[in-house]
């Protein structure tokens, strides 16, 4: 159908195994085009955001709710579970055993599930400390954009699971593979907010 | 109004009172209002109950299973526009009735409750956007975009289900609105603060909120679909410059749906955090900014009268081309009007709220911008007229709308340059100037669009010409009403009425709101005369049969197959060395090859679990509108579930045998020889099996 140089971004499964899969090329592509769309929703909540972040009706302010300790900790799982996603990836084009691809997938979900839990706890000593959605439109802005992204990491976990139990029933077949490399994207994608998050939200809160 | 009435057993089933029955309302108060209410209501049980009649009775369930299941564009591209024509009747009938409304309430409170009439507003302008537009174009483009590059079906034939019975989930909400509860009043727009909790806490909004996200998801899937498919399936040859028109407006719409569906999502998901959850993204107090939702909508708003307009202007070209048997004239300053248009249409959104408060310095960038894009715009038209200059144009329907589309369109696109220049808008705004101006851009460029392609392949569709007479009684019904309907608007607006208004002061407006009135009843009539024009064209289909498959000369591949075409579109996929293939292969007597072998053809199976994902988002927003928490949980754990569960199914393609792929062709081509290949004087005639005469 199309030239071989015609492939799609990220690591073509092609070249070094033998089971060529014609629908590899239009099947992550067209996950390309969702993730941009996923982007807009979240352009247009940090749009949101900014507009709402003098919003505060006297309430809780960001400089006194967001701490950098915990942002930084935060940075830390996400970014290293990124290069975890990536391992997997490579483990399953080179390695190809399952043991490889489970054991950084694994790592990689546990790396996320750490996240969540740190910011659950995050959220948690926000409520505690009267910072919640309904008190002000600064407050309702955080709550839709940072949450979502923990949904959309949430997500991604649950999708780890997915793909162990596919991977421990189908081996590597062509669905499996195009859909580990669609997981591996989406998890950059959350990278690539969250750095946005971690900027926008965190960072500048404590601009001097 | 709720308040005297206790919910029923809340725990299931939420805050539904007897009084959210219109029968019941209807019975208790018995005006002409809640009567029409409780008649609509009834309507939609009685064509309930007669669809599942008529099932049962000829024993269609398995067909209905088969359709609705089914991943193949073709099937889900003509569902949709089943879905599309039963919301245009709901909403054409709503809009006769406030025409008569407003007729009839001239010093006078009229037979409807301004609450009543503007419920009907609103549903109108929803249904008209939402479930009819969207739905039409998306249809059409469905069916016929893979046909023309020379593929087998979408990129993503599942999702593409998935997005049809989400927006089938979202047009049955609208639906169930009419029986269960009532409608927002807030406006297709549905702005906060007037749609939040402190000043509409009814079920109105809420459905309002959840039919629209229904949509808007599954045109953003479709949108993913359509643009994946056109950059990643073109047949071997069918580079960019050598698509069909159509298949350029289907990539720029698609590309405006992937871009500006999700700020409509953001929108109704804020508004919805704001009623449930108590958030403040839009109301008065606590720092809420209704401008963000303004701006959000419009983020959405206007790329989205692009996404109607442009497939709109890809059928032109089609039939504009076709039935004046020339090539497209500028075809390469077509493309880049279209794409000039579809990138323009992201920077103009401010002008749908110019009164709003910004600085006359952002009025100005934006009403420059708006005025820009009558540039592309014109460019198209000037293109058209050049393409019928000297071409041997044939007046069929198709070609009937096109050119009434090119006047009504302009004069249009006039007022809209009045309406773009900011401080005329100051004295334009929210009178039924703009009223007119919008009806005057979409009913040409949206509606008469895809009438046109709607009657220009329905052969293709189905393998039989619908009724030609029929066909023109339709035309001039739709376009005189068109012109009596919405010209005295002009002119009402310009004396300052407001848009929107249930009860008129001013006896000066009567004998406009009289013409008005009329030019609606003559819409009527168009819609009756689509009907009949579809039952006269099924009584009569062996005399109208074109099984051979190109009825009008066509000039791109879709005609190529026989009609209806086989599930697998292309026997073999063809090789394309130029802009109008078939056209000109089949005088070059390159078309209309027998194979002596054919290969076995992988197609997609039917699933089940786009369908529930479909119906899982409709009991999803049921539950939700209603808070019947339970089923809004058990609902949202379904689609979950459904999409885990897909991805587990392996067993995905059915292999259709090579003998079976011979026959179907042997028996086409069979066909072929056996038809009358006839000119073109008499294509309108049961002459016409679908084979063209070629002999130059």
């Amino acid at each position: 159908m199309s030239e071989p140089s015609l492939q799609h971004a990220g690591i073509n499964m092609g070249g070094t195994e033998n089971r060529p899969d014609a629908n590899a090329e239009s099947g992550i592509f067209g996950f390309w085009i969702f993730l941009m769309s996923d982007a807009v929703i979240f352009a247009l909540l940090f749009a949101i955001y900014g507009t709402a972040l003098a919003a505060t009706a006297g309430g809780p302010t960001p400089a006194r709710e967001f701490k950098l300790d915990s942002a930084l900790a935060e940075t830390l799982l996400l970014l290293t579970s990124s290069l975890t996603i990536g391992l997997t990836v490579l483990a399953m084009k080179y390695d190809e055993t399952r043991r490889a691809v489970l054991a950084w997938m694994g790592l990689t979900f546990v790396l996320g599930i750490a996240f969540l839990a740190l910011e659950g706890h995050d959220l948690a000593t926000m409520f505690a400390d009267g910072a919640y959605p309904t008190r002000s439109a600064f407050l309702s802005a955080f709550f839709a954009l940072v949450p979502l992204h923990g949904i959309h990491v949430l997500a991604g976990c649950v999708w780890m699971l997915v793909m162990a139990a596919q991977i421990g029933a189908y081996g590597f077949d062509a669905r499996v593979r195009i859909n580990v490399l669609r997981l591996s994207l989406f998890w950059h994608f959350l990278d690539v907010i969250w750095i946005a998050i971690l900027s926008v939200v965190y960072l500048q809160a404590h601009l001097p | 109004m709720q308040t005297a009435y206790s919910p029923i057993w809340p725990a299931v089933l939420g805050r539904f009172t007897w009084h959210d029955l219109p029968f019941v309302r209807a019975w208790e108060n018995p005006n002409a209002s809640e009567i029409i209410g409780a008649g609509a209501a009834s309507l939609v049980i009685i064509g309930f109950v007669i669809t599942v009649a008529l099932l049962t009775r000829y024993r269609r369930w398995g067909t209905l299973v088969e359709w609705v299941t089914s991943l193949d564009h073709k099937k889900i591209g003509i569902m949709y526009v089943a879905i599309a024509l039963v919301m245009l009747s709901r909403a054409v009938v709503e809009a006769v009735l406030m025409r008569m409304q407003q007729a009839a309430a001239i010093g006078d409170p009229g037979f409807l409750s301004s609450d009543h009439f503007s419920q009907l507003f609103s549903t109108h302008g929803s249904i008209m956007v939402f479930f009819m537009a969207m739905p039409f174009l998306t249809g059409v483009i469905n069916y016929v975009m893979p046909l023309q590059i020379g593929a087998r079906d979408m990129a993503f034939p599942w999702a593409n289900s998935v997005a049809l019975s989400l927006t089938g989930g979202g047009a049955i909400l609208m639906m169930v609105s009419l029986v269960v509860g009532r409608f927002s009043t807030g406006g297709w727009s549905g702005y906060p603060p007037y749609t939040g909790l402190a000043f509409s806490p009814d079920v109105g909004p809420d459905y309002w909120i959840w039919a629209v996200t229904l949509g808007s998801i599954g045109s953003t899937l479709g949108g993913i679909n359509i643009a994946c498919t056109i950059f990643k399936l073109r047949a071997p040859g069918m580079t960019y410059m050598r698509m069909p028109m159509f298949c350029w407006t289907s990539l720029c719409t698609s590309i405006l749906m992937i871009f500006a569906m999700p700020p409509l999502t953001v929108a109704t998901a804020l508004l919805a955090l704001d009623r449930y959850l108590g958030f403040h993204f839009f109301t008065n107090d606590l720092g809420g900014n209704m401008m963000n939702y303004a701006n959000l909508f419009w983020l959405f708003g206007h790329p989205e009268v692009y996404i109607l307009i442009l497939p709109a202007f890809g059928i032109y070209s089609e039939v504009v081309s076709t039935f004046s048997s020339k090539e497209l004239y500028g075809y390469v300053s077509l493309v880049l009007a279209t794409m000039a248009i579809a990138v323009l249409s992201f920077t103009v959104w401010v002008h749908h709220f110019f009164t709003m408060g910004q600085s006359a310095n952002i009025n100005t960038v934006f009403g420059i911008a708006t005025m820009t894009i009558g540039v592309p715009t014109g460019v198209k038209i000037y293109d058209w007229i050049w393409t019928m200059f000297r071409g041997e144009v044939r007046f069929s329907v198709p070609m009937l709308y096109s050119l009434a589309f090119m006047v009504t369109f302009v004069i249009g696109g006039f007022t809209g340059i009045i309406l773009a220049i900011p401080p005329l808008d100051y004295v334009f705004h929210n009178t039924l100037f703009l009223v007119a101006h919008f009806h005057n851009m979409l009913i040409p460029g949206l509606l008469y669009g895809l009438l046109a392609g709607y009657t220009y392949w329905f052969p293709k569709a189905f393998g039989v010409r619908l009724n030609e007479r029929w066909g023109r009684i339709a035309f001039a019904c739709w376009v005189i009403g068109f012109y009596l309907a919405f010209m005295p608007l002009y002119v009402l607006g310009a004396s300052g009425m407001a848009r929107r208004t249930s009860e008129i002061f001013e006896p000066d407006f009567r004998p406009w709101l009289y013409v008005a009135g009329a030019g609606a009843l003559v819409i009527l009539c168009a819609l009756a005369s689509l009907v009949v024009q579809l039952v006269v064209s099924i009584r009569e289909r062996d005399a109208n049969r074109v099984f051979a498959g190109d009825p009008w000369d066509g000039r791109s591949l879709e005609w190529s197959t026989s009609s209806p075409p086989p599930e697998y579109n292309f026997a073999v996929i063809p090789h394309v060395d130029g802009r109008d293939p078939f056209y000109d292969g089949k005088r070059d007597n390159g078309h209309y090859r027998r194979h002596a072998h054919y290969d076995a053809i992988s197609v997609p199976r039917n699933s089940v679990t786009s369908l529930s994902i479909g119906v899982a988002g409709l009991g999803a927003a049921f539950g939700l509108v209603w808070h019947m928490w339970w089923l809004a949980i058990i609902a949202v754990l379904g689609i979950v579930a459904a999409l885990i569960l897909r991805s587990f199914v392996r067993d995905t393609h059915r292999t259709i045998p090579a003998a079976e792929v011979a026959e179907t062709e042997h028996r086409w081509h069979d066909a072929l020889n056996a038809a009358t290949p006839i000119g073109r004087d008499v294509e309108f005639t049961p002459r016409n099996q679908g084979l063209a005469e070629t002999a130059a």
